[in-house]
């Protein structure tokens, strides 16, 4: 890495030694920016230290009211108080808002607290240049400086704070969620929310019908997972290799055939799909009923309506596969066919011994992706089936609920935002598993290793 | 010559059958859909896929019954800004974690991947009490702040498109005098084009058909955008304009359809070059 150091060999040093990186790095401490100003960095300092009494003015103001608000959730509920001789009502402390500020307070102090961490060493750093005699940047140089050896950092601090204050955030809102007791019955701003600690952890495996429900469709998202992922990739493989022949003539008219199951959105596609599979008056059923033969209650049975899924996913799907694996077989060499041919291999052979190991090394890491995919395929499953059809004995979930979509319906629908976010943990925790052993399997993480 | 001669025309009967059969499954929805907007009457029955008499009029009335046209402003509005933003923070993401090594950089990236496959909307609820506090419920601001924030988690196949970009060809930029911004916009980003086009097709058609999220944010009629409005339209008044629905379905369909036929030469080059880096 770059170095701002230029040492002064042979130049005689008459003077003592001042320790600047120790005075920098302490005034640093004390107010970020006195370190620069000590180094004589004016510009930076000056910059560093309205930036800090900035910073300082909030963690003052705000952060007792913060640690208050997320360790109380409140203390006030909304009540009757007299004000002369009329009673009126005066708003309460709104928990979930307390929450939120809260952790916005907080993470804006994470910040923070990074960037006085960085002024210190810098300061330190500057500090030892000039104990080694170096000559210390102007303010003009640290912008040209920051803007060439500190480019990455910068530039990915903008996603990154965007991720950390949308997706992060949010979702450690929602893991905390799960220790309290909000539920559309105990909603601010007329009650105050509590923490409860592992209650619903415990509530969802103890009540009976919580528990039921959780492990039904628990079983049936990695069914669905498991099912949607084979036959696509299945499906998108025969279809590849029968594209892919070479005796089939127009193969960029088949393949653009193909796609358009692709190309349409899918959220238009499945509404579509959902009114052909219309028990009453979908067209599919019409067919069936013209040539006699008993109509199917796609989406009405529950063993059924978990088929048609299936069978919908996987019009959907099947061209992404098919092209990926298209692209997959025209980088595998045909001298390794002529080979084969040569030794007398059947065709059935080649496609086990040298197609098939092609094709699964690339795809293996993306189909794990695929089946984490499925686990969460919102969207299908919300817009064709909605869960339905609904079940008695399930707490809040239909037949074909998977565990993503009874969430949506635990929040949206039901209000039990406690349930819902235990459940959302769970797949936290499953998911996190599946990512972990992608990353470690994906060949865009191991070729570093190499390098 | 003989024996080989049937063999070989039944194998070809064979496969161009299961293409012709695969071909009218993948289509048959596109047609139906079609065929009913031009049908008469609302209802999803009907007697004949092909209708006996064309009609043009549950296009009309999409326009004069329902505000189609001010929800398609809207969702172009949204797809466009928002497309350009998320591809640019995509690819710029992707590029800094394929060029330069910075300490915790491997701990960044698996972060940005473990959080790619956390759904959304299992955050929604805070997300709709921050957008909340800063005032920008029912705004298309908010949508785009939301889209556009979250999407550096789809880095990874910019990533592996840009390791496989020769590292000479920046250093040499770099050496002409030209910063790491200009490299990537004026070298690099040219270079990409099918990784740019498959990124911005990928936002535009995201963005375009999202509605679970724009649903949560947008409840005004003017503020709605398509997959909203057509959501909302099958949901509510499904029993009598169904046909209407369909030709909202095909206005929806048409423009997104033939970007993607169009630009199917780099969806390939796209999803395999990010695929086989995977």
């Amino acid at each position: 890495m770059y170095e701002h150091r230029k040492t002064l060999e042979g130049v005689y040093q008459p003077h003592k030694v001042v320790e600047h990186r120790k005075v920098a790095a302490v005034l640093s401490v004390l107010l970020m920016g006195l370190g620069q100003l000590y180094n004589r960095q004016y510009g930076k300092g000056i910059m560093l230290l309205i930036f800090s009494s900035l910073g300082i003015y909030t963690a003052v103001t705000r952060l007792p009211h913060a640690v208050w608000g997320i360790v109380t959730l409140g203390e006030k509920e909304r009540h009757l108080e007299k004000v002369g001789k009329i009673y009126k009502q005066v708003m309460g402390d709104h928990s979930i808002f307390l929450l939120v500020e809260g952790l916005i307070t907080i993470f804006l102090l994470i910040v923070f607290a990074w960037i006085y961490f960085l002024n210190i060493k810098d300061a330190y750093r500057t500090g030892k240049i000039r104990e080694e005699g170096g000559a210390t940047s102007t303010f003009v140089q640290s912008l040209k400086y920051v803007a060439e050896y500190r480019f990455p950092q910068i530039a990915i601090s903008i996603p990154m704070l965007g991720i950390l204050f949308f997706t992060i955030m949010p979702i450690i809102f929602m893991i905390l969620l799960a220790f309290t007791n909000y539920t559309i019955n105990n909603q601010p701003p007329a009650h105050l929310i509590d923490w409860q600690g592992f209650k619903t952890f415990k509530d969802i495996f103890v009540i009976k019908s919580w528990s039921h429900t959780l492990y039904s469709v628990a079983l049936w998202t990695f069914v669905w997972a498991l099912l949607t992922t084979l036959t696509s990739f299945i499906g998108g493989f025969a279809v590849a290799l029968v594209v892919q022949r070479k005796e089939v003539r127009l193969k960029s008219f088949w393949r653009t055939l193909f796609i358009l199951p692709y190309a349409i959105p899918a959220f238009v596609s499945t509404l579509i799909l959902k009114n052909i599979f219309n028990g009453q008056f979908g067209p599919i059923n019409q067919y069936l009923k013209m040539l006699g033969l008993p109509v199917v209650p796609w989406l009405s049975d529950p063993t059924m309506a978990k088929i048609t899924l299936v069978i919908v996913n996987f019009w959907l799907s099947f061209p992404v596969m098919m092209l990926m694996i298209i692209g997959i077989l025209s980088t595998i060499p045909s001298d390794m066919y002529e080979a084969a041919d040569i030794d007398g291999a059947s065709g059935f052979q080649k496609l086990r011994l040298i197609t098939y190991p092609a094709v699964m090394f690339s795809m293996a890491p993306l189909l794990v992706m695929q089946f984490v995919g499925n686990i969460n395929n919102f969207n299908l499953i919300f817009l064709l089936t909605g869960g339905k059809p609904g079940s008695s004995d399930f707490r809040f979930a239909g037949h074909t609920d998977i565990l993503i979509t009874w969430i949506y319906k635990l929040t949206i629908d039901q209000g039990q935002y406690n349930f819902a976010s235990v459940i959302g943990i769970f797949i936290f925790i499953i998911l996190s598993f599946f990512a972990v052993w992608s990353i470690r399997n994906t060949k865009a993480f191991k070729e570093e290793e190499v390098k | 010559m003989d024996g080989v001669k049937p063999k070989k025309i039944v194998s070809i009967t064979s496969v161009y059958t299961f293409l012709i059969i695969v071909g009218i499954i993948s289509i048959y929805p596109a047609i139906w859909v079609i065929l009913s907007s031009l049908r008469l009457g609302g209802s999803l029955f009907s007697e004949t896929l092909v209708p006996r008499q064309v009609t043009f009029i549950h296009y009309k009335e999409l326009f004069a019954k329902y505000d189609f046209g001010l929800w398609y402003l809207n969702s172009l509005k949204i797809s466009v800004i928002s497309t350009i933003f998320m591809t640019i923070l995509i690819l710029l993401t992707g590029y800094i974690f394929s060029t330069f090594r910075f300490g915790g950089r491997k701990t960044l990236m698996s972060t940005l991947l473990v959080l790619g496959l956390f759904p959304s909307f299992m955050s929604m609820i805070a997300v709709y009490i921050l957008l909340n506090m800063m005032n920008l419920l029912d705004t298309h601001l908010a949508v785009i702040i939301v889209y556009v924030a979250g999407s550096p988690v789809f880095f990874l196949f910019a990533k592996s498109y840009f390791d496989t970009i020769p590292k000479g060809l920046v250093e040499a930029a770099r050496i002409d005098g030209a910063n790491h911004l200009g490299v990537f916009f004026r070298i690099v980003a040219p270079l990409s084009t099918p990784m740019v086009v498959y990124m911005a097709l990928l936002s535009f058609t995201g963005t375009f058909t999202d509605f679970i999220f724009a649903r949560l944010v947008l409840s005004s009629t003017e503020t709605k955008t398509l997959a909203v409005g057509l959501y909302d339209m099958i949901t509510t008044n499904f029993s009598n304009d169904f046909t209407v629905f369909a030709a909202g379905c095909v206005l929806i369909a048409i423009p997104i359809t033939l970007l993607f036929i169009i630009m199917q030469r780099f969806l390939v080059d796209g999803l395999t070059a990010g695929g086989e880096k995977g």
